[in-house]
């Protein structure tokens, strides 16, 4: 058993929500820049370069990419031979996003009730979701979404008569009707199987991936790269403008489901796609 | 075509911006988004004034990040515009000319901006940090208990942006994509 202090998790949570809103991570600062040099469209080409030139600003000056911080989605791994000590863990991951959108001048854009709609005023809570690993170590990833393109986000329902072909056809259908809205060009997390609620979990870790990584399993593989090509074919291109830059990237993550089911979740997420990980 | 724009704008200035112009504004600009919007004309209904004159001014859908010491304003780019559809009939109505944001429209916000003469700009959403140069000052001036999403007045030099619906109903989101689908 080994025991870590919940203020160590706070720390580290401070410290990650500020370094994923202001530091745009290596993979999706390449992928931006690999668009740039390939989009047709002038007018789409220029926003490309400004998006480059808003990542590097952000970064000198540890100002937000976007000013749209999110909500602190936080995914945490516990080793099952950890023991917390020091106080409640929730209540550690929420401090720690406390301080870090307090100190990082991040914008605090959580309502405690979707009706009454009041600004709890330092962005907690966050989503957190614990998971439970083999070990003694702690992986904790933080991953702030912004709400316009989490907005354009949506789960299916398909029958299993519905196949690949309609997992394709709806992925593509939430890329189209979500055009201009989420900031393209997008990273796009699809989850299929699972059920209702796990499909969605699964969408959101797709978006944990790196842009440009696989799947490991070859026929979902072949899934992701036909469906990237095919969403750049769309036109909606850079903020909706027009080009061959849609889709940056785009993750499927899988589980096992039901004889009678084929669930399917698209996360549309932006070219601000953030994260941040460590291990305590 | 490139235009420098000064607020305020009569409408027969939004009247002669024609979709795909690249525009630079300068000048005083609002930003209201979705609480500021719904607490406007909620007061309206009421009979409480406007805490601003729409007349000939620019909306910018936009909430921006707490300031850095030393800086008017922090991160500030877009927020996406169709959530106000609900409310910009109403104050195009009241005299606004020029909303600044992104994503779509709906076809009565269009209808409203034929009808009155009003423009609707896009700014590159997500360059919130880069948008925030242009901005030379910043102050709340009211609904200050809606942190991020209160009205607040920017001074701005060179803000860039691109006509995306002009006082016609030229659309740029339905001419552009279509030419790029294969
Ligand atoms: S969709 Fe992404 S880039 Fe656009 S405003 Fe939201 S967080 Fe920022």
């Amino acid at each position: 058993m080994r025991e870590i202090d919940v203020a160590l998790v706070r720390d580290a949570v401070k410290e990650m929500c500020i370094k994923a809103n202001c530091c745009l991570n290596a993979d999706v600062y390449g992928a931006i820049k690999k668009a740039q040099a390939e989009e047709c469209s002038d007018v789409g080409k220029n926003i490309l370069s400004q998006l480059i030139e808003n990542a590097d600003l952000a970064a000198a000056k540890m100002k937000p990419i976007c000013q749209d911080t999110g909500m602190a989605v936080v995914f945490m791994d516990i080793g099952q031979d950890v023991h917390f000590t020091g106080g409640s863990l929730s209540d550690a991951v929420n401090e720690g996003v406390r301080l870090g959108y307090k100190e990082g001048y991040l914008r605090k854009s959580v309502v405690s009730d979707p009706l009454l709609r009041v600004n709890t005023g330092d962005n907690t809570p966050a989503v957190i979701h614990y998971n439970i690993a083999e070990g003694d170590k702690v992986h904790i990833e933080i991953a702030p979404k912004g709400f316009g393109s989490e907005n354009m986000s949506r789960i299916y329902m398909l029958k299993p008569s519905d196949g690949v072909e309609g997992v394709k056809n709806a992925v593509l259908d939430c890329i189209e009707k979500a055009g201009p809205n989420p900031c393209p060009p997008m990273i796009v997390g699809v989850g299929i199987g699972g059920n209702f609620e796990l499909c969605a979990e699964l969408a959101k870790r797709a978006l944990l991936r790196p842009v440009g990584s696989h799947s490991d399993k070859e026929h979902i593989r072949q899934i992701e790269d036909e469906l990237l090509e095919r969403a750049n074919r769309l036109g909606i291109g850079p903020q909706g403008l027009g080009g061959n830059t849609t889709v940056l990237g785009l993750n499927i993550e899988t589980y096992a489901t039901h004889i009678a089911g084929l669930p399917l979740a698209v996360n549309i997420s932006c070219h601000v796609t953030r994260h941040s990980e460590c291990t305590v | 075509m490139k235009i420098d724009i000064t607020t305020p704008i009569t409408r027969e200035k939004a009247r002669s911006l024609k979709a795909g112009d690249i525009v630079s504004i300068t000048g005083v600009i609002y930003t209201a988004r979705d609480a500021a919007h719904k607490r406007m004309l909620e007061n309206l209904q009421n009979g409480i004034p406007l805490p601003v004159d729409l007349t000939d001014n620019t909306i910018y859908f936009a909430g921006p990040a707490p300031a850095k010491p030393g800086e008017p304003i922090g991160s500030v780019g877009p927020t996406t515009s169709y959530r106000m559809d609900a409310y910009s009939p109403k104050t195009i109505e009241l005299g606004l000319t020029c909303m600044i944001g992104k994503g779509a429209r709906s076809s009565a916000v269009i209808d409203a901006m034929k009808k009155y003469g009003a423009v609707y700009i896009g700014a590159v959403g997500g360059a919130g940090a880069l948008l925030s140069e242009c901005v030379k000052k910043c102050e709340v001036v009211a609904y200050e208990d809606l942190g991020s999403e209160a009205i607040h007045r920017l001074e701005v030099e060179n803000f860039p942006g691109i006509v995306i619906i002009d006082s016609e109903g030229n659309n740029l989101y339905d001419t552009e994509p279509p030419k790029y689908r294969k």
